[in-house]
């Protein structure tokens, strides 16, 4: 029975993993077929030869890093707020702040579009770097909510108080002590945050207008003409970045399991 | 310790808090004086946290003022308050070390390196925690915390410690040995300290003065050996040290009934045939052959206490409790004599034992014989009873026609248990519901400050119909 288990989970594995893997070992490819025909890292070079890629690359990450900073900002206050909040006003907001969650991307790309749409007529201005890069805040706060409120629920609140009788007036309180115990759920926030902002390809595709490329769009864009083995080497790259992240935040939420349990024990 | 106006540090005057409609304190005044350890002692749910926050400055109260050295301080926020407080669940940073911990207060009000330095390491001396600065506070044992904890807050130089039940996480030895240490860092450091504790040894052993609180109330301030000895009321007696509680009539000065015999004691100015509550402590009764004594009963428990012998002994259907270094073995018959000083009169709790409610009759049916009535926000059916629709009655059951629904089912729901003493033969419980007090008997201990549905038993009732004096 064991060993089913092992070779059902086996399969599944080698089924999720199997067309990434023959998309990386095809990044290596010396050919523009799917025959193999032999080593190389030609693609690469390519790749960061092409200065469309490199541009989107660029903007790919400004992107990221300018949204996911601005939406942990914005999450942890939005966190802070709804718990403060009590019996059905608390589930309401924080129902409202999930939805943005579920809601297919789809939806909120295409309902993004319209407004921005409209309000670049109102005001005299494209669709662009801003256009996505509040699109991008927009849909990665509620992960920051979601992420950090329970860290919020199961503080100790006597900690705020302690901080207040020993001088703090709130924000020193916040600042001083809050901070440090919501820290890993804010952390947790903004990396998947980062993640989802570099994953995203619908909502960026329906706000960036008509000239600003982020990777993803850029990848959509290229296979349109033709189909080159650069777009293999940029996937392969992108993956292994998203994983490095998931890495990351998996090995930090393993060391703090270890540490409450640490606690616990004593 | 004199009592002149300069010497009251903290002081509440008339404080009433309410959450969602529930009276947590009831206009309780509390002056607290310089300089002394006081005690806020109390079943859970007294009230006895609320009037520490209160004092901290992390409750406003609904109504009352608050007095710091002679200053108003309503809705001063804690940080611009001269108390700090050591927290049940301690709450020390757990981003910071020992020193960090310590030192917090200080660097918060901008005091120089080399002060806080100076200042924590004679803390950590006072608390018997030399080199333990660079220690993370997590990997400290509770009772280590705890000293950092109190440390933390006494570092600051506060005029009043707060302490909310410091002690509750730490195993007895411990308890013990921090129990003493308190007192002499208190002592040491020549600070107020207001420590609220259930725990009734601690309060005595600690404090100077102590206030026992019930259901909002402060129902007694005394030093320990005042409220041990002279408790105001039955709730104070059994509460505090362990006392046998009998229903007496106090048939003139000095004299009192109890158990159908007559008893000399020193209490005067009750009236005469007035009822009352007896209290004697274990240790007060002098087992004597039976013919020496008044009271005669037959040994039905012993249990060896280590000091003393703890004896139960049945007298006319009464549990009476003895500590005596001498044993006397189950089954022998003894006599009980007590010295006129050591029997306690107090006026009764409670003082209607008639239990009268009045229910509203909302509808009747004469070939049942039964009607239905609204008592509260319940209604419910009685039957063996007939009486027009429309009427206002008054029905009174005695303590004994009360008990608690174990199925649930009551009459009245959500009553709330206020006081539990036993009397001897059985539990009498006070019991609040929305409208009224309630006075019940029982065999079962029950929970205090707790909710339970209550059943009445009709049988037992007596009805009266209430004319013309309906809205009175």
């Amino acid at each position: 029975m064991k060993k089913l288990g092992k070779i059902y989970t086996a399969l599944i594995m080698f089924f999720m993993y199997m067309p990434i893997i023959v998309l990386i070992i095809f990044s290596f490819n010396d050919g523009k077929t799917t025959v193999w025909k032999g080593f190389t890292l030609n693609w690469y070079r390519d790749l960061f030869k092409d200065e469309q890629i490199i541009g989107a690359l660029w903007n790919t990450l400004a992107i990221a890093i300018i949204a996911s900073v601005i939406a942990t900002v914005i999450g942890t206050m939005a966190a802070i707020g709804i718990n403060n909040f009590k019996g059905k006003k608390r589930l309401l907001i924080q129902n409202a702040s999930n939805i943005e969650i579920l809601s297919p991307d789809i939806v909120t790309g295409v309902s993004l579009m319209l407004m921005f749409t409209i309000a670049g007529v109102a005001f005299h201005f494209q669709m662009g770097f801003w256009t996505v890069l509040l699109a991008h805040i927009t849909f990665c706060t509620p992960y920051v909510v979601l992420s950090v409120l329970p860290r919020i629920r199961h503080m100790d609140y006597s900690l705020y108080e302690a901080a207040l009788d020993l001088g703090c007036n709130q924000w020193q309180a916040f600042r001083k002590v809050v901070i440090h115990e919501l820290m890993p759920g804010i952390f947790t926030g903004f990396l998947m945050s980062f993640t989802y902002s570099l994953d995203d390809f619908v909502i960026t595709y329906f706000t960036r207008g008509a000239t600003f490329q982020t990777l993803s769009v850029q990848i959509y864009t290229m296979t349109h003409q033709r189909i080159s083995p650069k777009i293999n080497a940029l996937s392969a790259l992108m993956f292994v970045a998203v994983i490095i992240l998931m890495l990351i935040i998996n090995i930090k939420d393993r060391r703090e399991e270890k540490e409450q349990e640490q606690k616990v024990r004593i | 310790m004199k009592q002149t106006k300069n010497d009251i540090i903290v002081s509440l005057k008339d404080i009433f808090v309410e959450f969602d409609g529930e009276v947590i304190l009831n206009h309780i005044n509390l002056d607290i004086r310089d300089k002394e350890f006081v005690t806020i002692l109390g079943p859970s749910g007294c009230g006895k946290t609320t009037t520490l926050r209160i004092i901290g400055g992390f409750l406003e109260p609904k109504t009352g003022e608050v007095y710091f050295d002679g200053e108003k301080i309503n809705g001063l926020p804690p940080h611009k308050r001269n108390v700090n407080t050591v927290f049940q669940k301690y709450s020390l940073f757990p981003h910071l070390n020992v020193f960090d911990n310590i030192a917090f207060g200080m660097r918060i009000k901008k005091v120089p390196k080399d002060e806080i330095k100076k200042r924590v390491k004679e803390m950590l001396a006072i608390v018997d925690l030399k080199g333990y600065e660079k220690r993370s506070v997590s990997k400290l044992s509770g009772g280590q915390q705890q000293r950092v904890a109190i440390a933390r807050a006494l570092v600051c130089d506060p005029k009043v410690l707060l302490l909310d039940e410091p002690l509750g996480a730490l195993d007895l030895k411990l308890r013990k040995i921090m129990q003493s240490e308190l007192k002499q860092i208190q002592q040491k450091t020549n600070t107020t300290f207001i420590y609220v504790t259930h725990d009734q040894e601690e309060a005595l052993t600690m404090s100077d003065t102590v206030v026992v609180m019930n259901n909002g109330i402060i129902e007694q301030i005394g030093s320990p050996t005042d409220v041990y000895n002279e408790p105001v009321n039955a709730f104070v007696a059994d509460f505090i040290g362990e006392a046998n509680i009998l229903n007496g009539v106090m048939i003139d000065d000095c004299r009192v009934r109890v158990l159908e015999e007559e008893l000399e004691c020193v209490d005067k100015g009750f009236g005469q045939n007035t009822p009352v509550d007896v209290v004697i402590r274990p240790e007060d009764i002098e087992v004597v052959k039976p013919e020496e004594a008044k009271l005669v009963g037959e040994v039905v428990d012993v249990v060896f206490k280590g000091v003393h012998y703890e004896m139960t002994v049945m007298c006319k259907g009464c549990e009476w409790i003895i500590h005596s270094t001498e044993c006397s073995p189950v089954g022998t018959t003894i006599g009980m004599k007590v010295i006129p000083f050591n029997i306690q009169i107090m006026n009764k709790m409670f003082l209607d034992e008639k239990n009268t409610f009045y229910a509203d009759v909302i509808s009747s049916d004469k070939t049942e014989n039964s009607i239905t009535v609204r008592v509260e926000d319940s209604e419910f059916e009685i039957e063996g009873h007939y009486y027009e629709e429309g009427t206002k009655l008054a029905i009174s059951i005695p303590p004994s026609g009360l008990s608690i629904a174990g199925d649930g089912v009551g009459h009245l729901d959500d009553v709330y248990i206020e006081s539990v003493i036993f009397k001897g033969e059985h539990n009498e419980i006070i019991l609040e519901s929305d409208s009224q007090k309630w006075l019940m008997q029982s065999d079962v201990d029950e929970q205090v400050a707790t909710y339970v549905p209550v059943k009445f038993d009709f049988a037992k009732a007596e009805f009266r119909v209430m004319e013309g004096e309906n809205e009175a």
